[in-house]
């Protein structure tokens, strides 16, 4: 009895770790494994294994349009946001203006308005302004939301750099512009790329906003949830295993490079 | 960039304000620091020596008054237009460049090419050649500090400002690199402005000490005159230690004054004194007096009716604490040298000691001016 409690006392972390993992991955084992079913138009129940999903990502009709749509709505979405919330970062993070602190409630409205409210209001002001739904105003309506969390991410890594170190760069010759290209932009670079990320990220994945402002054009969250209603087919579960390996090559690769930068 | 070069000289400051909002930090300040020296500006901290030295850094404008390096005004020059370099305090190294490319980091925004032959110069004059591929996260803190040097020397300056530049290193460490940054600056004549709270760093190092207390300069001299004839009680307590007995000029005598401090004569040079009228403090520092027991013979200023209070023995010398009859514990270190037993706690003493170490400052003085501690000072040095 002893050595059984002994071994629960050690593993007790191990064991709890086990089963939250376990937990969170479920669903994306599940669709993993609902890529490989050979399950005709609706995937609901497992019928067979096959590659064909994975041979023929685009299969569907209009899964691979949506995906598209997707995708060059998240990088214009993410590019804007970024270059326009890094600008914002700045301006908050180093300067002191007429107006800084209500810029920077103003900056976490869009994150705490519920996004069914945003959009609806987003699309009232598209019809308003007499702009039909489509790409462009979801484009629009994506760096509404995506810049707020550029800004809050930016911020915080600005807010932990040294103002010294940009001094020691004027003192070293370094003018305005040098001192920002040469030590401060290198320095937030890290802030910037994660923003980035979390913004094309944010951005992939809505639906409710999107769902508001696209009109006719389907985007991947969009074909899924259509699709949804008569059974989602596997080259959906095949999109959605890619970009899960995808993140998290990218996560590994990351770690590896920053290991072998630490050991040098 | 080629006329930066031909910018030297001395550094003057003329009557040199810096306020924010209703505090001032530097007041009414003029200074001149000649070309090749090393000058040290002292003081606790919030005495307005940093703000100075960002000022001739150019990382601050003054709100009054201007700054010359030579014949030129740079009072209201960017930073990157003067040819003055900065030794920070916490060293601020560039964390994402290589120390080489740290070094580099001047000689490239000045547009110099060929880089490799002074950065490497630079990393030999501090003994750090082999670290020019490391990045500064990966140095001790010795090591970053002799970097954060490298980096500045390298440009060849008219002037390097180094702030608290030890005051993150450790006791040993400290006193071995005020040695070699006093070596350096022999090595490259460069002029140094050095700013500290440490009394003894600027003692070590400083060919002149400017003493600054509440945004002004109390006196400005070499090590030795602050030292023996501090002008003010400031100066007196915050650079060693003094021992200042409240007295009257009652009289004179030739080049002297004769001073009565509660009843017992002493006598004072006139031209060590900085009193402005009969009211004066007479100062001595601790190891200038000698204990003698009553009965003997003494020559010099003697102060009779003391009492042994404290007796600890450190070694080197001996403290003691005397307490004279007017209720005033003075000061007494006497080096263990000369075989004489030491005294013991309430034994009746004499004190005595040559008239010439003997300063008189104004009468209207705070007598403990200087000698509190700031806490985060403590602070500072625990790390």
């Amino acid at each position: 009895m002893r050595t059984i409690s002994r071994w629960f006392q050690r593993n007790l972390l191990r064991i709890y770790a086990l089963i939250a993992f376990t937990y969170l991955l479920i669903p994306v084992i599940y669709t993993i494994a609902f890529s490989f079913n050979n399950g005709g138009r609706s995937n609901l129940v497992w019928k067979s294994f096959t590659f064909d999903n994975w041979l023929n990502p685009c299969g569907a009709p209009q899964v691979c349009e949506a995906l598209g749509n997707s995708i060059k709505i998240g990088f214009l979405a993410t590019l804007f946001s970024t270059i326009l919330g890094t600008m914002i970062a700045f301006a908050i993070g180093r300067h002191k203006f007429k107006g800084r602190s209500t810029t920077n409630l103003m900056i976490f409205l869009p994150m705490a308005t519920p996004e069914i409210v945003l959009g609806a209001s987003l699309l009232s002001l598209f019809l308003t302004l007499k702009v039909n739904p489509g790409f462009w105003p979801t484009v629009v309506a994506h760096v509404v939301f995506c810049i707020s969390f550029v800004v809050v991410t930016v911020k915080a890594r600005i807010a932990s750099l040294d103002p010294r170190l940009e001094q020691a760069a004027m003192d070293l010759y370094a003018n305005e512009f040098q001192t920002f290209r040469r030590v401060t932009l290198p320095l937030v670079a890290p802030g910037i790329a994660a923003a980035a990320l979390l913004a094309f990220s944010l951005s992939f994945d809505d639906f409710i906003i999107t769902n508001f402002n696209s009109g006719t054009m389907t985007t991947f969250p969009k074909f899924v949830y259509v699709s949804a209603a008569r059974g989602i087919p596997p080259q959906a579960n095949v999109i959605g295993s890619a970009m899960f390996i995808i993140a998290l090559s990218i996560v590994i690769l990351g770690q590896i490079v920053g290991r072998k930068r630490a050991v040098k | 960039m080629a006329d930066k070069a031909a910018l030297h000289g001395d550094l003057r400051l003329e009557k040199v304000t810096k306020s924010y909002g209703d505090f001032t930090a530097v007041n009414d300040l003029s200074l001149t620091i000649p070309e090749g020296s090393f000058f040290a500006l002292l003081g606790p901290s919030g005495c307005g020596k940093t703000t100075t030295l960002r000022m001739v850094a150019g990382l601050e404008e003054p709100t009054q008054g201007k700054i010359f390096l030579g014949q030129n005004d740079i009072t209201y020059t960017k930073p990157y237009q003067r040819p003055i370099n900065t030794v920070f305090q916490n060293y601020a190294l560039f964390p994402h460049l290589t120390i080489f490319e740290n070094i580099a980091f001047g000689l490239r925004r000045r547009g110099i090419k060929d880089v490799k032959e002074p950065v490497e110069k630079a990393l030999d004059l501090v003994e750090l050649s082999h670290l020019a591929a490391r990045k500064p996260t990966q140095l001790s803190g010795g090591q970053q500090q002799r970097i954060a040097l490298a980096r500045a020397i390298v440009n060849r300056p008219a002037l390097l400002l180094l702030d608290e530049p030890l005051g993150a290193l450790d006791l040993k460490l400290r006193r071995q690199m005020q040695i070699e940054l006093k070596w350096i600056q022999k090595e490259v004549g460069i002029t140094f402005v050095h700013v500290t709270h440490d009394q003894e760093e600027a003692m070590t190092m400083a060919d002149t000490i400017a003493v600054m207390n509440e945004g002004e300069i109390e006196q400005l001299g070499s090590p030795a005159d602050l030292y023996d004839n501090p002008k003010t009680a400031f100066v007196a307590n915050f650079l060693g230690q003094s021992n200042l007995i409240k007295g009257t000029i009652s009289g004179n005598d030739g080049d002297n004054h004769i001073v009565d401090l509660f009843g017992q004569k002493i006598s004072l040079a006139k031209n060590r004194s900085h009193a402005v009228d009969n009211s004066i403090y007479a100062g001595i520092r601790p190891e200038k007096f000698r204990i003698s027991r009553v009965a003997t013979a003494t020559s010099g200023n003697i102060l009779s009716g003391g009492k042994i209070e404290d007796v600890s023995y450190i070694g080197v010398s001996t403290q003691y604490q005397v307490l004279m009859p007017w209720g005033q514990e003075l000061m007494v270190f006497e080096q263990n040298d000369d075989g004489v037993a030491p005294f013991s706690v309430g034994e009746d003493v004499n004190i005595s000691w040559e008239a010439g170490f003997t300063f008189g400052l104004r009468g209207d003085e705070d007598a403990e001016a200087g000698t509190e501690v700031n806490p985060e000072e403590i602070i500072e040095d625990d790390e």
